[in-house]
């Protein structure tokens, strides 16, 4: 008789037993799920995982799928990248923030830019009115950028941008910074977010619609592919997918969507999937519960290693890899006795780590109520060095590989991610169905579960529906000084009146024709932010041959 | 037959967060309200517009920018400037405490923060309804 057979045999007599205690005892709840609802069984045992092959399934860490992580020695080699993001008022209040992080022995820049800049409106444009320097930087032209990362050594730091529809400008402007501090462009290492298709579905700072959008970024791929090959040119995002309601299968399944138009898009160009393919680069949530986030991180890897390798043909395992930066999720953050979330943060923290990730940021406590105080951004990184240094999760390889219920959890996420993805395919793919309005219908169905469960008080949030208490006006929050509004406006009229005017215009000018054409508009990008035309004026000249998104609203 | 609330539920400012708009628009519709939802990135003025060709009971703001100190009060500047004083304007979204005094006073009558039942919020709507 095998192992298996004397397991099923054992496990009779358990369950009858079983039986017995819980007519006498009953469990807490006649159903158990997990953070997304998912049923949970009593008890994992070898016999759900029946049928799976070790060394197929899982495998060896640094080897395809790469379900057990991209390197071979994991955190033994080197820690993950301690990446804060941050960002607020001017530049100049946010390279204080950023020499204080790294003095803090953050690892990484991370840079929150203001939704104006998101949405590649100057500071002085009438939208903008109330909005500068609110929700991150506010940056213009390569003036503000100048400001922004003085002192910052750019061939030392490693810099993610949160930027999407305007990246080409931004990273161009990083680009032409780094020529002025005599650093080489193939020096410079970090990330542009660019990830327009979540923008659509789930953050909403979009500008063009998505053919051009997509032409965008395809050029980045290009371009940096030759002149920036240390760039990671994209992070496809599920992290908005999932705070705007998601499951986490359906994070796993609409951002691998996601990512697999990235790289149709760009074979289609004429591409080779392995000159691109090693620089890509994903973001993702990390939510409550800790065994399902886990198990979703080592699902999508293992996912995406079968999409690149058979689906679009990879021959470089780079190109298989998928790499991931990980924030925890900033909607489980209570507004309601907030120094809780520090505790909620250190969970959804170690699941990022016990899942592999590749840099990770970490909530303040503060952020159900505004930007996090320093205080609050430092218990936050300490966070992060205490599960680095003191909890021995980084000591060994995936430690929670071959955990009946963390293998069972990966392969179910897996499953139901799988069949997101042909559900997405017969629509045309990601920008079909995004087009259509499906995923976006999808997000919003659960997000509406949760909260009407969270209301019926079938899901605690502690010291939200339990355990309540009354608690005086929070003090000491972070404000952001209002004249910096208008400031900025003094300055981006004080840079149009001074710089080299014609410039501007011949720079522009070359650009539109660019952009009209199908030539890369990586270069001329990179004139028009050499002569110091702004932002707003880079992306009006590209508005003007693109147009612009218009979202069709539902509910 | 009693005519149904109407609210238009609207997104001034530039921020894309909406998770909490959707939820609220789609609360208040289980409730049997009749409910418009404007979609991101709506000017004061285009929310306004919208409000009166809707003939809309209430305006519910949605805004998690910071932007709302300079956004809200042009909402309720506006609809004073058309003469219309009997719509309910009310706002929620990552809004500090210390701001609500500040807000009530430019006309909104009521600032639902984060963890704010659905619940809450109607029977607001429902007790505080200016036209009957």
């Amino acid at each position: 008789m095998s192992d298996s057979d004397n397991l099923k045999k054992a496990l009779g007599p358990w369950k009858s037993g079983v039986e017995k205690s819980i007519s006498k005892f009953p469990e807490r709840r006649s159903r158990f799920v997990t953070g997304s609802g998912s049923p949970v069984e009593r008890l994992y045992t070898p016999v759900d995982l029946e049928g799976r092959d070790y060394l197929t399934d899982i495998g060896l860490p640094g080897e395809y799928p790469y379900t057990r992580g991209v390197q071979n020695t994991m955190y033994r080699g080197r820690l993950w990248t301690m990446r804060q993001y941050a960002g607020f008022s001017n530049a100049e209040e946010s390279n204080k923030r950023y020499k204080f992080l790294l003095e803090q022995g953050t690892t990484g820049l991370s840079i929150a830019f203001d939704l104006p800049t998101q949405i590649g409106y100057d500071s002085d444009h009438p939208l903008a009115a109330g909005e500068v320097g609110k929700v991150g930087v506010a940056i213009d032209s390569l003036a503000d950028m100048e400001v922004l990362f003085d002192g910052i050594p750019l061939d030392k730091v490693s810099t993610s941008m949160t930027i999407n529809a305007p990246a080409a400008v931004l990273l161009a402007m990083y680009i032409a910074v780094a020529e002025k501090q005599g650093v080489g462009a193939d020096k410079l290492n970090g990330t542009i977010q660019n990830d327009i298709l979540k923008e659509y579905v789930a953050r909403g700072t979009y500008i063009f619609p998505p053919a051009p959008s997509m032409r965008l970024i395809t050029n980045i791929f290009e371009y940096c592919s030759k002149s920036v090959p240390n760039w990671n040119t994209i992070s496809i995002s599920g992290y908005h997918i999932r705070e705007a309601g998601s499951t986490a299968s359906q994070e796993v399944a609409f951002t691998l969507a996601d990512g697999i138009a990235y790289v149709a898009a760009a074979v289609k160009a004429g591409l080779d999937v392995d000159e691109f393919g090693p620089r890509l680069s994903f973001f993702f949530n990390a939510h409550n519960d800790l065994f399902e986030e886990v198990a979703k991180f080592r699902a999508a890897r293992r996912i995406w290693a079968g999409i690149m390798r058979d689906r679009f043909g990879a021959k470089n395992p780079k190109s298989w890899m998928l790499r991931f930066h990980t924030q925890t999720g900033g909607s489980t953050l209570t507004a309601q006795q907030p120094d809780n979330n520090v505790v909620r943060v250190a969970i959804q923290a170690l699941s990022a780590v016990l899942g592999g990730t590749q840099s990770l940021h970490t909530n303040s406590r503060d952020e159900a109520l505004a930007l996090p105080t320093e205080a609050s951004v430092r218990i936050a990184l300490r966070t992060q060095q205490i599960i680095a240094y003191e909890s021995g999760a980084a000591e060994t390889v995936d430690p929670l590989a071959g955990s009946y219920y963390v293998e069972s959890l990966t392969n179910r996420i897996e499953q139901e991610a799988q069949a997101y993805l042909k559900r997405v395919d017969e629509l045309g793919g990601a920008v079909k169905a995004i087009e259509q309005g499906y995923v976006q219908q999808e997000i919003q169905d659960s997000a509406y579960r949760y909260q009407m469960e969270v209301e019926k008080g079938e899901r605690i949030v502690v010291g939200l529906n339990k355990f309540q208490i009354s608690e005086p006006k929070p003090e000491g929050l972070l404000r952001v000084d209002p004249a910096v509004g208008e400031r900025q406006v003094a300055k981006i009229r004080e840079l149009r009146a001074q710089r080299d005017g014609a410039r501007v215009k011949a720079a522009l000018a070359t650009l539109e024709s660019a952009a009209k054409g199908d030539a890369n508009l990586m270069p001329p990008i990179l004139e028009a932010v050499r002569a110091y035309a702004t932002l707003g004026e880079v992306c009006d000249v590209l508005r003007g041959v693109f147009g612009e998104y218009r979202p069709s609203v539902m509910f | 037959m009693e005519r149904k609330i109407r609210v238009l539920v609207a997104k001034p400012g530039l921020d894309g967060h909406d998770r909490g708009a959707k939820v609220i628009a789609r609360a208040l519709r289980d409730d049997g309200m009749e409910v418009i939802y404007t979609g991101l990135r709506q000017t004061p003025e285009q929310i306004v517009q919208a409000a009166i060709q809707e003939d809309a009971d209430v305006i519910a703001l949605s805004i998690l920018s910071g932007a709302h100190n300079h956004l809200f009060p042009r909402v309720t500047e506006l609809l004073a400037a058309k003469g219309v004083s009997d719509v309910l304007v009310i706002g929620g979204g990552v809004i500090p405490e210390d701001d609500y005094e500040f807000l009530k006073s430019r006309g909104v009558a009521a600032v639902f923060g984060p963890g704010t039942p659905t619940k809450s919020t109607i029977d607001f709507i429902r007790t505080n309804l200016k036209r009957s």
